[in-house]
């Protein structure tokens, strides 16, 4: 760090009536105390998975020590217990994404089963022949190939939003590809390759104009902005947990109550049914009508946690931490030689992606690796992103609320010894 | 000489620089692609069999250096030799980059400078993509492969 730049985020911690006090919150995540090869560890791959504070991983294992039983069946103490503290989960979920009942809250593995859930629910009931549904250029593999499976099955058609050189969602495309055929709008809030933040209410805005609904992909944003649903006004929106420092195998499909209520089943068995006779089968309400099977209650009891803990901070304060900390990242990086940031929307979320003049993204990342470094390199399940680049790969650095500058100089050092390497 | 110099040996950076036989074979009658999903390496080999030996062998495309390096380094030293031949080089390879044996660098020769991925088991798919393809090439024409 330069003694300016030190100086200035003395400055800024001094005027700071609130200080986010990033090396206690550090404190609160065991792994980051270790080495990886030698050198402390520099966690840059929030974007894949986050890291889990103590609390998240204390509170998993005070359930199977303690409490660990089936919900919504026996009578038992413990059943009661394990069932309390599941749906305990639930409205810690709702009150975190401001949505209007409990019930509009369903536990599924993550983001990816949250949309494939939707797309084989609601798309499968209301999706005909001809029908286009609209994603955008810049969506994770997940948001595509769920449409894509449905719109084969349909015959419906795929239409895409193009993205401009900065990596921005074209509104004015996204404008014209609406029509009386769309039947559903599915875009991220912010890109996990690119960093841009989208729209949302105005993507929201434009197709309710025309009485489409829309599905926001918000595994990028959840655990960096506050998220309003009621503000925005999506019909449904999806994050999953161990992004947000919660476990793995958690997360969360946030739906309208009017439009779950009108959907399918997802999938059959326990839990999902009020009765069952070989004749008929009546379904359980909403949400547990989308809950077939013994669910992850560990997961939901943690990330109900983990959405405690980042409360706690407050997302107002992580988000301003992390903008200001992407700011410093990107200029920093900017300053090397041969490196060419992809991704320069205006409005970003704490994800860098760059490639490196003559040295493949893979190479980069072992030689960071070897350094201590950990951060993503390849397509990050965008390769449409790469493709509309013209780059075979990237290496991405993405922030999370424990991230510090030292860090990043750490990562600016590493970069210039990949340089040195590949001379 | 660190794990890193060892991966990154100077015949690797060079070869990954300035590839041999990095040419379209307009005569080749065999010929395979070869993709790495995980990190977007994608190749092109081929080759000219006759009297089932390779005679003559080029390769296309784009990767990171160990991949490129290690397809560079193959067309070199599989060029005059039988099918049966490079089976067996290809297994003395694939071995000693997943650290199976130690690197015998009479029997390798020049290959053994890629005895440095046995320490990134990660990398192994990059080291062994060229070797998948050229065995695919050499057993039908115009099939793709995968590292997956």
């Amino acid at each position: 760090m330069t003694a300016l730049s030190r100086q200035k985020l003395t400055q800024t911690r001094e005027t700071s009536h609130d200080i986010y006090d990033v090396e206690r919150i550090r404190e609160d995540f065991p792994i980051l105390g270790q080495k990886v090869n030698g050198k402390p560890l520099v966690y840059l791959d929030n974007a894949a998975t986050s890291q889990k504070p103590q609390a998240v991983i204390d509170v998993i294992k005070t359930y199977y020590a303690t409490e660990n039983s089936n919900i919504h069946r026996g009578v038992h103490t413990l059943s009661e217990r394990a069932t309390r503290a599941y749906e305990s989960a639930r409205s810690e979920v709702k009150r975190f994404i401001n949505a209007q009942e409990d019930r509009e809250i369903i536990f599924v593995r993550g983001s990816t089963e949250g949309i494939n859930l939707v797309a084989n629910s609601y798309g499968r009931k209301f999706i005909q022949s001809g029908d286009e549904i609209i994603i955008s250029w810049m969506e994770h593999h997940s948001n595509i190939v769920p449409w894509q499976l449905l719109c084969e099955e349909k015959d419906a058609v795929l239409r895409v939003v193009p993205i401009n050189d900065d990596g921005e969602l074209m509104l004015n495309e996204y404008e014209k590809l609406l029509s009386t055929r769309t039947k559903l709008v599915s875009i991220a809030h912010v890109s996990n390759a690119l960093g841009s933040i989208n729209p949302v209410k105005t993507i929201v805005e434009m197709a309710h104009s025309r009485g489409i609904p829309v599905l926001i992909d918000g595994a990028q944003a959840a655990p960096h902005m506050p998220v309003d649903v009621t503000e925005m006004d999506c019909d449904f929106y999806v994050f999953s947990g161990h992004k947000l420092y919660g476990p793995t195998g958690i997360g969360i499909l946030y739906g309208k109550a009017h439009l779950l209520e009108d959907m399918p089943p997802y999938q059959g068995g326990g839990d999902m049914i009020k009765s069952v006779t070989f004749e008929k089968t009546l379904y359980n309400v909403v949400p547990y009508k989308f809950e077939a099977g013994t669910p992850n209650i560990a997961g939901a009891i943690g990330l109900g946690t983990a959405i405690h803990y980042v409360n706690s901070i407050g997302l107002e304060r992580i988000n301003a931490y992390e903008r200001e900390l992407l700011s410093y990242a990107t200029e920093a990086i900017s300053e090397i030689k041969g490196i060419r940031i992809i991704g320069t929307a205006k409005e970003k979320a704490g994800i860098l992606s760059f490639i490196l003049e003559g040295v493949h993204a893979h190479d980069v990342g072992t030689v960071l690796d070897h350094e201590g470094i950990a951060l993503r390199t390849g397509h990050h399940c965008a390769q449409p992103v790469m493709q509309r680049f013209g780059v075979p790969a990237t290496a991405r650095a993405s922030l999370g609320l424990y991230n510090t500058r030292e860090e990043i100089d750490a990562l600016v050092r590493a970069l210039y010894k990949v340089i040195e390497v590949f001379r | 000489m660190s794990d890193l110099q060892e991966l990154y040996q100077q015949v690797v950076l060079d070869h990954s620089k300035r590839p041999r036989n990095f040419r379209k074979l307009e005569d080749a009658n065999h010929t395979a692609e070869g993709y790495n999903p995980l990190c977007g390496d994608h190749y092109h080999i081929y080759l000219k069999v006759e009297d089932n030996t390779v005679k003559d062998v080029g390769f296309e495309g784009a990767g990171c250096a160990i991949s490129k390096a290690s397809a560079s380094l193959m067309t070199d030293s599989v060029k005059g030799k039988s099918r049966a031949e490079i089976e067996i080089l290809f297994n003395k390879f694939h071995d000693m980059i997943t650290g199976k044996v130690e690197p015998t660098s009479a029997e390798l020769e020049k290959l053994s400078v890629f005895s440095g991925v046995r320490e990134f088991p990660v990398r192994v798919k990059c080291a062994s993509l060229a070797w998948h393809t050229l065995r695919a090439a050499l057993d039908a024409e115009g099939k793709t492969v995968t590292t997956e």
